[in-house]
C-alpha cells in the first residue's frame, strides 16, 4: 500500500480546535474516542474501586465494612459499572471509533453526528447510574432478576434506565460501524483486505444491533411491572420468571462477545505487528469473528441449567454451549501459528496479548465445564463462576483495553511511554490478576456461593489470598494507567510507525491530522505485508 | 459510485394502488378465518396472513424489491436471528 | 443519473446542508466524503431492526404465554372488539399507501400533492389513536386496566392477556404518536425544499418508519382480537 504524502502543514486533531466547546460539539471520530476514553476511564476506576471495596469485605468471614445489605448493593453497582460503564463500549468506542475509519482508509465514520450522540447516550447512562448511588444503590445484582426486581425497595429505576439508555448508545455505535464497513471502504479494500480489527468490529456491531433491543424492552417491562403492576414475569399474576432469565440472557449473552471480539480483534493486530507476520489463516480468522458472533447468540441459557426449565432445553444449550468453543479455538491457534517462525519482538502490546491468550484460554476452558449440565449443577452460582468470568472479561477483554492502550497511544498521542514502567504494571496486573481469581475457582469448586458477603471459616485462605491479589493487580492497574497519563504529558515524541506495523493507521502521521487522508488512499494488498528488505522500524529510545 | 437505488426506479402508482387493495383483501380473509372455526389452526392461519401481508409491506411500500440485494439479506439475517430466538426459547416451553 | 467519475471529487455535494442532513458530514469538505443514499438508507433499516426486535421480543412473551394459557388467552380475545380492531387495521393499511403515495408525489416533483397526502396520513393516525383512546377507556370502564383489583380476579392467563395487550397496544400508539411528529418534521422539510425530488432520503426514511409501525399493527391485529 503506498501511502499518500501526508500533508506536515495540517495540525494534528488535539491541536486542530481549541476549547472545551470544540471538544464537547465535535464530530471527528479520533476526538469521540478520546472523549470515550476520558470518560470510560473514570468509571473504570470507580469500578476497580468498588471491586477493591467487595474484596476487603470478603477478606475475613463475618462483616468487616459492609453489612451483608450494602454488600449486595456495592457488587450490584459493581457490575453494572464494570459491564455497562467499561467492557461493553470499552474497545469499540475508544478504538474503534478511533481507528476504524483509518484501517479502511476513510476520513471518518457513515455518521459522525449520530456518533457524537452515542457519546452523549454514554454520559448519560453514566449520569444515571451515578445518582442511583447517591441514592443509595440497588441490591438486585446486575442482572435484575425478578421477582426480586420487582419487589425490591431499593431504586431499580435509575440503574435500569442507565442500561437502557447504555443500550442506545452501543446500538447507535454498531448501526455506524456496519454503515461505515459497507459504503466507505478505500477504493481497493475489499472485505478480505480489510485488516481483523475491523472484522471483529463489524461482527460486533450485528450483535450490537440485533441483541440489545431485547434486553431493552425487558428491562422495561420490569418498570412496567413496578409502576404500573402488570405482572408479565410475576408468578403471582401468571407470570413466568424463567422468561425473563431467556430474554435478558438472549441480550447479556451475545454481550459477552460484544465485549471479547473487538479484544480478538486487537490480538491480531498486536500479534501479526510483532511477529512481523500475516496472520496465518486470516480467512478462518476473519470468518471466526462472524461464527462467534452468529453462534455466541445460541447460546445463552447456558446460565440458566438450574432455574427450571425443560431438558430438553438443557441438552440442546449445553450442546451449542460446546460448539462456540470451537472458532475461538480457531483464533488462538491461528495466533500461535503465526508466532511460529515469526521474528518476534516483545514490547508491552505483544505482553498483553501474550496474557489474553493465557488468560482467556483458562477462562475458556473452565466455561466448558460450566456447560456442562451435570457439573454445572455443582458450580452455578458459586465462585467458580465469577472466577470463570472475570479470566474471560478480564483476563480476555480488559487485558486487550490495555493492550490497545499501549498499542495505539503512539499514534493517538504522538508520544511514547516508559516501557519499563509498563512492563512492571504488566507484570504485577498478570501476577495479581491470577492470586486474585484463581483461588475462587478452588473456593467455589468447595462450595463458596458467590455474591455472599460472609462464609465459613474454612474458605478464609481463598478469600485472603484473593484479596491480596487484588491489591497486586490493582496496583499493576494505577501503573499501567499513571504511566500513560505521565506520557501525555512528557512522554517522548514518537514516529509515525514506532512498531513497524502495515495497516493503514501506520502511514498517517502521530497524531494524525483531523483529516487523515488527504486523498483517499488506493489500496492494492492485504493488512499484513512486511517488506522484507526493508530494515526494521524506527527504535525509540528506550526511557 | 453506483447511485442505482429506488428513487432511479420509480414505482407506478397502480402498484401502490393494487399492494393496498391486496391488503385489505387480506384483512378480511384474516378476519374471515376467525369465523372459519379453525380452532388450533386458527393462530397459524393468522400468522400466515400476517406473514404475507408484510411482505407486500416490506417488498412494495418499503421497496425492498427495489433495493440493492444487501438489504435483502441483512433482512434475512434478522428473521433468521429472530427465528432462532424463538424457536430456542421452545426449546424451553414446549417441553415443560 | 449519478456519474461515478466525478461523484468522489465533487467536494461541492458534500458542503450543502442537506447533504450534511444525509451523510451527517461537516459543513467544511471532508475527502471523501459524497452523499450516499445507500449508507444513510442502511443506516435506517438497522434502526429499523431495533424496532422490530423491540416488537419482537414482546411477541415472544406473546408466544410463551399464548402456550401456557391457551383457553383463557382466547377467553381475553372475545372481549376485545373486532370491528373496532378491523376498521383500525384499515385505517392503518390505507395510511401506509398515503404515505407511499406521497413520496411518490415527490419523486414526481409534485410538492403540493405530496404534502397534502401527508397531512392525510397524519389524519388516518390521528384517527386510529382515537379510536384506540376509545377501545382503552370501554376497558378502564369495566375495571380492566393495569394494575387492577378486577384484573387479578380473573384467571391469571386473562390477566397476563390484558398486561400484554395494553403494554404492546400502548408501545405501539407510542410509536404513532412519534410517527406523526416525524411526518410533521418531514412536512415541513419538504415545503421548505430542503427534501427535493434530487434528495428525498428524509421523506423516504419518514415512509419506512411509518410503514413499521404498519407492520407491526398487521401481527398485532390477529393475534390479540382474532384468536377466540
Amino acid at each position: 500500500m503506498e501511502p499518500k504524502p501526508i500533508d506536515n502543514a495540517a495540525p494534528d486533531y488535539i491541536h486542530a480546535e481549541k476549547g472545551l466547546r470544540s471538544w464537547l460539539t465535535t464530530t471527528d471520530h479520533k476526538r469521540i474516542g478520546l472523549l470515550y476514553l476520558g470518560s470510560i476511564l473514570v468509571f473504570f476506576l470507580f469500578a476497580v474501586g468498588l471491586g477493591l471495596l467487595i474484596r476487603l469485605e470478603l477478606f475475613a468471614p463475618g462483616e468487616q465494612i459492609m453489612t451483608n445489605d450494602g454488600y449486595n448493593r456495592v457488587i450490584t453497582l459493581h457490575g453494572i459499572a464494570m459491564i455497562f460503564l467499561f467492557i461493553i463500549p470499552g474497545i469499540p468506542a475508544v478504538f474503534g471509533n478511533f481507528l476504524l475509519p483509518i484501517q479502511i482508509g476513510a476520513n471518518d465514520v457513515m455518521f459522525p453526528r449520530l456518533n457524537l450522540m452515542s457519546w452523549y447516550f454514554y454520559i448519560g447512562g453514566g449520569i444515571f447510574a451515578l445518582c442511583s448511588v447517591i441514592i443509595g444503590g440497588v441490591d438486585t445484582g446486575w442482572t435484575f432478576y425478578i421477582p426480586y426486581s420487582s419487589d425490591t425497595s431499593t431504586n431499580v429505576f435509575l440503574p435500569i434506565m442507565a442500561a437502557f439508555i447504555l443500550g442506545w448508545s452501543s446500538i447507535l455505535t454498531g448501526l455506524n460501524f456496519i454503515a461505515t464497513v459497507h459504503r466507505m471502504r478505500a477504493p481497493g479494500m475489499k472485505w478480505f483486505r480489510m485488516p481483523l480489527f475491523v472484522w471483529s468490529l463489524y461482527a460486533t456491531a450485528w450483535i450490537q444491533i440485533l441483541a440489545t433491543p431485547v434486553v431493552g424492552i425487558t428491562l422495561i417491562l420490569i418498570l412496567l411491572e413496578r409502576m404500573l403492576g402488570i405482572g408479565i414475569f410475576d408468578p403471582g399474576q401468571g407470570g413466568d420468571p424463567i422468561l425473563f432469565q431467556h430474554l435478558f440472557w438472549i441480550y447479556s449473552h451475545p454481550a459477552v462477545y460484544i465485549m471479547v471480539l473487538p479484544a480478538m480483534g486487537v490480538v491480531s493486530e498486536v500479534i501479526s505487528v510483532f511477529c512481523r507476520k500475516v496472520i496465518f489463516g486470516y480467512k478462518f480468522v476473519a470468518y471466526s469473528s462472524l461464527a462467534i458472533a452468529g453462534i455466541g447468540s445460541l447460546v445463552w441459557a447456558h446460565h440458566m441449567f438450574t432455574s427450571g426449565m425443560a431438558d430438553v432445553a438443557r441438552v440442546v444449550f449445553s450442546l451449542l454451549t460446546f460448539i462456540v468453543a470451537i472458532p475461538s479455538a480457531v483464533k488462538v491457534f491461528n495466533w500461535l501459528a503465526t508466532m511460529y517462525k515469526g521474528s518476534i519482538r516483545v514490547e508491552p502490546p505483544f505482553l498483553f496479548a501474550l496474557a489474553f491468550i493465557f488468560l482467556f484460554s483458562i477462562g475458556g476452558f473452565t466455561g466448558l465445564l460450566q456447560g456442562a449440565l451435570s457439573t454445572d449443577i455443582h458450580l452455578h452460582d458459586t465462585a467458580f463462576i465469577v472466577a470463570h468470568f472475570h479470566y474471560t472479561m478480564l483476563g480476555g477483554g480488559g487485558v486487550m483495553f490495555f493492550a490497545a492502550m499501549y498499542h495505539w497511544f503512539p499514534k493517538m498521542f504522538g508520544r511514547m511511554y516508559n516501557k519499563k514502567v509498563a512492563v512492571t504494571g504488566w507484570a504485577l496486573f498478570f501476577v495479581g490478576f491470577n492470586c486474585l481469581y484463581f483461588p475462587l475457582f478452588l473456593a467455589g469448586l468447595f462450595g463458596m456461593p458467590r455474591r455472599y458477603a460472609d462464609y465459613l471459616p474454612e474458605y478464609t485462605v481463598y478469600h485472603r489470598t484473593s484479596t491480596i491479589g487484588s491489591w497486586i493487580m490493582v496496583t499493576g492497574i494505577l501503573l499501567l494507567v499513571g504511566n500513560l497519563l505521565h506520557a501525555f504529558f512528557k512522554g517522548r515524541k514518537a514516529e509515525a510507525n514506532p512498531w513497524g506495523g502495515s495497516t493503514l493507521e501506520w502511514t498517517i502521521a502521530s497524531p494524525p491530522p483531523t483529516h487523515q487522508f488527504a486523498e483517499i488512499p488506493e489500496i492494492t494488498g492485504g493488512p499484513y505485508e512486511y517488506p522484507d528488505e526493508v530494515e526494521g522500524p524506527d527504535e525509540v529510545k528506550d526511557e | 459510485m453506483d447511485q442505482n437505488t429506488a428513487e432511479h426506479h420509480i414505482v407506478p402508482i397502480r402498484v401502490y394502488v393494487w399492494v393496498w387493495v391486496g391488503l385489505i383483501a387480506l384483512t378480511g380473509v384474516t378476519v374471515g378465518a376467525k369465523y372459519a372455526d379453525l380452532n388450533h389452526m386458527a393462530i397459524f392461519a393468522a400468522i400466515l396472513i400476517a406473514t404475507v401481508k408484510s411482505t407486500l409491506v416490506l417488498l412494495y411500500f418499503m421497496h425492498i424489491r427495489f433495493e440493492k440485494p444487501i438489504f435483502t439479506v441483512m433482512i434475512l439475517v434478522l428473521l433468521l436471528t429472530y427465528g432462532i430466538f424463538i424457536g430456542l426459547t421452545f426449546t424451553d416451553y414446549s417441553y415443560r | 443519473m449519478s456519474d461515478k467519475g466525478t461523484a468522489r471529487n465533487d467536494a461541492s455535494r458534500a458542503e450543502g446542508a442537506d447533504a450534511s442532513s444525509a451523510t451527517g458530514a461537516d459543513s467544511h469538505h471532508v475527502p471523501g466524503v459524497v452523499y450516499d443514499p445507500v449508507a444513510v438508507k442502511i443506516g435506517m433499516w438497522l434502526f429499523l431492526f431495533t424496532e422490530l426486535l423491540l416488537f419482537g421480543t414482546l411477541f415472544i412473551v406473546y408466544g410463551v404465554y399464548l402456550h401456557d394459557f391457551n383457553w383463557q388467552f382466547r377467553l381475553g380475545s372475545a372481549a376485545l372488539s373486532i370491528p373496532i380492531g378491523t376498521v383500525n387495521t384499515v385505517i392503518l393499511l390505507t395510511s401506509s399507501l398515503t404515505m407511499a403515495l406521497s413520496i411518490a408525489a415527490l419523486q414526481r416533483a409534485d410538492k403540493k400533492r405530496s404534502i397534502g397526502l401527508m397531512w392525510i396520513t397524519i389524519l388516518f393516525a390521528l384517527a386510529f389513536l382515537v379510536i384506540k383512546s376509545f377501545e382503552w377507556a370501554g376497558k378502564f370502564e369495566h375495571g380492566v386496566y393495569p394494575g387492577s383489583d378486577h384484573l387479578l380476579e380473573l384467571t391469571k392467563g386473562e390477566n397476563v392477556f390484558y398486561g400484554l395487550y395494553f403494554t404492546m397496544t400502548g408501545l405501539h400508539a407510542l410509536h404513532v404518536i412519534i410517527g406523526i411528529g416525524l411526518i410533521l418534521f418531514a412536512m415541513k422539510r419538504v415545503a421548505g425544499e430542503r427534501t427535493t425530488p434530487e434528495r428525498p432520503l428524509l421523506l423516504e426514511n419518514t415512509g419506512l418508519y411509518w410503514h413499521l409501525v404498519d407492520l407491526i399493527w398487521i401481527f398485532l391485529f390477529p393475534l390479540f382480537y382474532l384468536i377466540s
